[in-house]
């Protein structure tokens, strides 16, 4: 069966984890780890990873240039660069209020793409 | 077709200085300069030294123009509005057999016409620099030495020449020379320019120049220096620049304060081929350091905030070569150290030479006065409060390390030789020069002169040619 | 030039530290407060950490960094707390009694600020490349990574097309991912330590996501390029972490970025007398973080280099309710100072003393260990004449490292004020 081998990153130990699969996505066991969170993290990195992406998207009229941005929640690992691709095509309107969605469910994640910063103070 | 009486071949403090010195004539003179900025070759890298004149051998040319180069600078350092201090040297003696030699130097120092040189005990030496080490057995005091601010010696004599009436070309790399009646052609910049008499001050390449048009060949023989800058925590170590005695250990290197308050090391000393290469090497920092502690203890080494590398121009005749070598061609050639100490006066005897031979009228307009931008933080508060009032822009900082203001980047973009780069702001106000090394002011700076040069960010260079900072926009754009 | 009234106290920095110190020492009673802040708005160095990974601590959710300043940022407006942007200090003087502020800006010129207390929140500044002595020429193109990501996330400028990083610090980490994610090509990350010092999750998610070598125990040993970076040498270094000739490996790239260490920025600090620690390269303070100079407070990075904005909140907000407590007269002048010493792998503690009499409760003491350690165990020993070295504290911890920020809380009814001496130890188990 494969096994994918992992740094832990839940806390400083940083466990150098064996995670077994079917060859399909399915996960068999977690070893190396010396927690329960190793084993989650384990488990969940080799089945579905997920991250945030955080970026910038131009403004449209004016000061500043560019207005920093996140996904809402994790999106999955693999459409991280379909996210930066929307990102780098889309224009926010200023002024721009933090929280405010700049994309909905951006590259089809199911997940907004929201400001992190206002325009004006 | 337009005729230029001299044209001066590179705006380094010797090509400013001849500059400067033609200006006091009437006439059309134009400076030509391959970089974009004067002081970009070995003006800008140096120890900032005033030297004695203890050092060259009598009768050179060296000697000659160090001594009086020496003698101009009260003056001059007072007509540019450039900081000039008269600190002193000590020439210092590690071994009891050598002392002889101290001597000597004392002695040749007479036969060149220097004042105030004095020998002193190893106590007496530690007396006036307590940082000196116990080895020191001995020294020469040279009342005379002193330290400078090269880029600003250079600019103040450019902007001093631009001022009264020479013209100045930057980004033009001279590429032919070649003689025509009554004059010269050169190839510059893709265009020609004529001129009845040509000054070759083209540093490291001007060895180049002359094998291009005389008969007898130069040897210009690129000769490299490393230094180390300490921060200016550490510039209070040393009051004089300490020199050494060079012994059995071979030629020593200077701890110097400088102008602007930190402390310099340096230099090595080693011949190289690429007249351009300006890169530093482990090596050279590490013997920087080594022999540094000869002569001086406890240098703070983890102050270091910069390191650079500089090239003398020698030449193999060893001295100054300062003539006319072809029908009005005239040589500023080899000028190594002590060339910045000699620049006033080699470019007085160069604009001399020029002005015998073409017959130049005395200009009547000459202004010798230029003022320096101010530098706001150095002011008083009541006056620096004033200037505030003035204009706003001297009370917002953008290097805060040197307490630059906007202010003093506008005067310095907008001066008559503007700078036109983030190296060209930086030399002239200071901005990027302190501990961060422009690490904060840096991308404020580009703005500024992106804003003022109505130029896109993309376009402003660190100095000349393809040193452009950031390469495109991330949003909005495709790329370039 | 232009002079307030005595304001109870000023805050130097308008970033996570001034703010939070601000925050709290309103909370504490301080009515009269005011935040000189030289950048043109409030936040510091969050406003450019767009990346996400701050405030698990403080808020048990992951912000960015513009989201987290945010927060502080709107506390600080809801209490009508004045800040003057645009605004930097120039001079600290210690008056009779007060501290006088000068700073300068384009709206007010020349003012001086005077206060009963002042909280030093200046941050620090990047280790620049002159400071490394890497040798090689000097074109355009070589950059701190702070430098770079400023130009990334707030000009919206790419710095650079194929990159090579030295240092694994965290910020070197996030902009090899940044750069990578805004289409340039980053070669390695080059760390001269066998470790490296930024955040496990950031060596997975910026570095082994897209791929990125990280190597360990190299360095660069020379940079090539006349006007651009054309390429750069990296090259293995030994145990004494001098470079081992034939390691040399060459690199084409146009950008070198610098991620080599952070240090506090007390030029201000030092106008005013405040003595510093070699150890951290900030203040040195007592329990109250006052430093040697009556009323003069500092937090956050200024103080030390912390690893977690949540901690240099959390620091700053007692830096503030001390310099309220100063500033009304009750922080009282107390008993003697005991020194508090690092041993065994603790490289500093702070605070570098404690007063009992001036403490509220508990101290909390932040250090940091100089080398990765597995199975450590941290001891705290109190020493009073003629007697046993008495434990306060022993703590197990199966993981330490340099790069992580440890912090242990010195509960004020287990001294007794005799004590000559608090040591802070951490070692291996077995050792």
């Amino acid at each position: 069966m494969p096994i994918v081998e992992l740094t832990c990153i839940s806390c400083p130990l940083g466990c150098p984890l064996k995670v077994e699969t079917d060859g399909e996505g399915k996960v068999l066991g977690v070893t190396g780890n010396t927690c329960k969170r190793g084993e989650a993290y384990g488990r969940k990195e080799v089945s579905a990873p997920e991250r945030t992406v955080t970026s910038t998207v131009r403004v449209e009229g004016g000061v500043p240039p560019v207005i920093s941005v996140r996904t809402r929640t994790d999106i999955p690992k693999e459409k991280i660069f379909a996210v930066m691709e929307a990102v780098r095509r889309a224009v926010a309107k200023a002024p721009v209020q933090i929280g405010d969605v700049i994309i909905k469910n951006v590259a089809d994640t199911g997940v907004d793409l929201i400001a992190t910063k206002s325009t004006e103070p | 077709m337009k005729r230029y009486d001299t044209v001066v071949i590179g705006a380094g403090v010797t090509g400013s200085a001849v500059a400067r010195e033609l200006s006091r004539r009437k006439g059309r003179f134009l400076v030509l300069e391959k970089a974009s900025d004067v002081c970009e070759g070995t003006s800008k890298a140096n120890s900032a030294i005033i030297h004695a004149g203890f050092d060259a051998q009598p009768g050179s040319l060296k000697a000659r123009m160090n001594v009086r180069g020496n003698l101009m600078m009260d003056k001059l350092s007072e007509e540019l509005d450039i900081p000039f201090r008269r600190v002193g040297a000590l020439v210092v003696c590690l071994r009891e057999e050598e002392l002889p030699r101290l001597r000597e130097l004392q002695e040749r120092g007479r036969e060149n016409g220097v004042e105030g040189l004095e020998l002193l005990s190893g106590e007496q030496a530690r007396a006036l620099e307590p940082n000196l080490s116990k080895e020191v057995c001995g020294a020469l005091l040279a009342k005379t030495s002193g330290i400078i601010c090269p880029f600003a010696l250079t600019l103040g004599l450019a902007e001093s020449a631009a001022k009264n009436g020479v013209e100045f070309r930057f980004d033009t790399e001279v590429t032919g020379l070649s003689p025509e009646e009554g004059g010269w052609v050169l190839q510059a910049g893709g265009e020609e320019v004529h001129t009845r008499t040509v000054v070759n001050a083209a540093g490291v390449h001007a060895g180049l120049l002359h094998n291009m048009v005389c008969e007898q060949k130069l040897a210009v023989i690129p000769r490299k220096g490393e230094y180390c800058l300490l921060d200016k925590t550490a510039g209070g170590h040393v009051g004089r620049t300490i020199f050494q005695l060079p012994g059995r250990l071979g030629k020593g290197v200077l701890v110097s304060p400088t102008v602007h308050g930190n402390l310099l090391l340096g230099p090595t000393a080693a011949d190289v081929e690429d007249p351009d290469s300006t890169a530093t090497t482990a090596a050279g920092l590490t013997e920087v350091m080594e022999k540094s502690a000869w002569g001086v203890k406890d240098i703070p080494y983890r102050q270091v905030i910069t390191s650079f590398m500089g090239l003398r121009a020698h030449e193999a005749g060893d001295d100054f070569v300062l003539a006319e070598s072809a029908p009005g061609f005239f040589d500023g050639a080899g000028i190594e150290s002590p060339g910045l100490s000699s620049a006033p006066a080699i470019g007085e005897y160069l604009a001399g030479l020029v002005t015998d031979k073409l017959g130049l009228e005395e200009n009547p307009d000459f202004d010798p006065i230029r003022r320096g931008a101010p530098r706001i933080a150095e002011l008083p508060l009541e006056e620096r409060a004033a200037k505030i009032a003035e204009n706003p822009l001297y009370g917002n900082i953008i290097c805060r390390c040197e307490e630059v203001s906007e202010g003093e980047i506008l005067d310095a973009i907008h001066g008559i030789l503007g700078a036109r780069t983030l190296d060209g702001v930086k030399r002239r106000t200071r901005a990027g020069m302190g501990r961060c090394q422009s690490g904060f002011c840096s991308p404020r700076v580009m703005e500024i002169l992106a804003r003022e040069l109505r130029l896109d960010l993309t376009e402003i260079r660190k100095n000349g040619g393809d040193s452009q900072i950031v390469l495109k926009k991330t949003r909005g754009e495709r790329e370039a | 030039m232009s002079q307030s009234g005595i304001h109870e106290i000023a805050i130097i920095g308008g970033g996570p530290a001034g703010l939070a110190a601000a925050i709290a020492a309103r909370e504490a009673g301080a009515r009269d407060i005011v935040i000189l802040e030289r950048e043109k708005e409030l936040g510091g160095i969050l406003n450019q950490c767009i990346h996400n990974g701050f405030g698990l601590h403080t808020f048990q959710e992951e912000l960015t960094g513009p989201e987290y300043a945010a927060r502080y940022i709107r506390q600080v407006k809801d209490l009508g707390i004045p800040y003057l942007l645009s605004t930097t200090v120039v001079d600290l003087r210690r008056e009779e009694d007060h501290v006088a502020v000068t700073s300068v800006s384009r709206r007010d010129g020349l003012l001086q600020t005077r206060a009963r207390a002042v909280v030093l929140a200046m941050g620090c500044r990047e280790r620049p490349r002159g400071a490394l002595n890497i040798p090689g020429t000097r074109p355009a193109g070589i950059f701190s990574a702070g430098t770079a990501q400023r130009l990334v996330n707030l000009e919206g400028y790419l710095p650079g097309r194929r990159v090579v990083i030295l240092g694994s610090g965290d910020i070197g980490l996030i902009m090899a991912r940044r750069m990578t994610l805004e289409g340039a090509k980053v070669l390695c990350v080059a760390e001269i330590q066998p470790y490296s010092g930024g955040l496990k999750r950031n060596i997975v998610q910026c570095l082994q996501d897209y791929g990125i070598p990280l190597k360990l125990s190299h360095t660069v040993v020379d940079i090539r390029g006349k006007e651009r970076v054309s390429g750069v040498t990296i090259a293995q270094v030994d145990q004494n972490l001098k470079p081992i000739p034939g390691t040399e490996e060459d690199f084409d790239c146009d950008t070198l970025l610098l991620s080599v260490g952070l240090l506090p920025e007390n030029e201000l600090s030092k106008a005013v007398g405040v003595e510093l620690a070699p150890a951290t390269g900030g203040p040195r303070v007592n329990e109250s973080l006052e430093t040697n100079i009556p009323g003069v407070f500092a937090c956050g990075n200024v103080l030390h280099v912390h690893d977690l904005v949540d901690y240099v909140s959390e620091e700053a907000a007692n830096a503030g309710r001390c310099a309220a407590r100063f500033a009304a007269g009750t922080l009282s002048g107390g008993g003697r100072e005991i020194p508090l010493a690092p041993a065994g792998a603790v490289r500093y503690t702070v605070p570098a003393g404690v007063d009992p009499v001036r403490m509220d409760g508990e101290a909390v003491v932040r250090f940091r260990v100089g080398r990765n350690m597995r199975k450590a165990v941290v001891t705290v020993l109190a020493e009073e004449p003629g007697q046993e070295p008495r434990t306060l504290l022993r703590r197990k911890r199966p993981v330490m490292a340099p790069g992580e920020m440890e912090q242990i809380a010195l509960k004020k009814e287990w001294l007794t004020g005799d004590e000559t001496k608090i040591t802070v130890e951490a070692r291996e188990e077995d050792a």
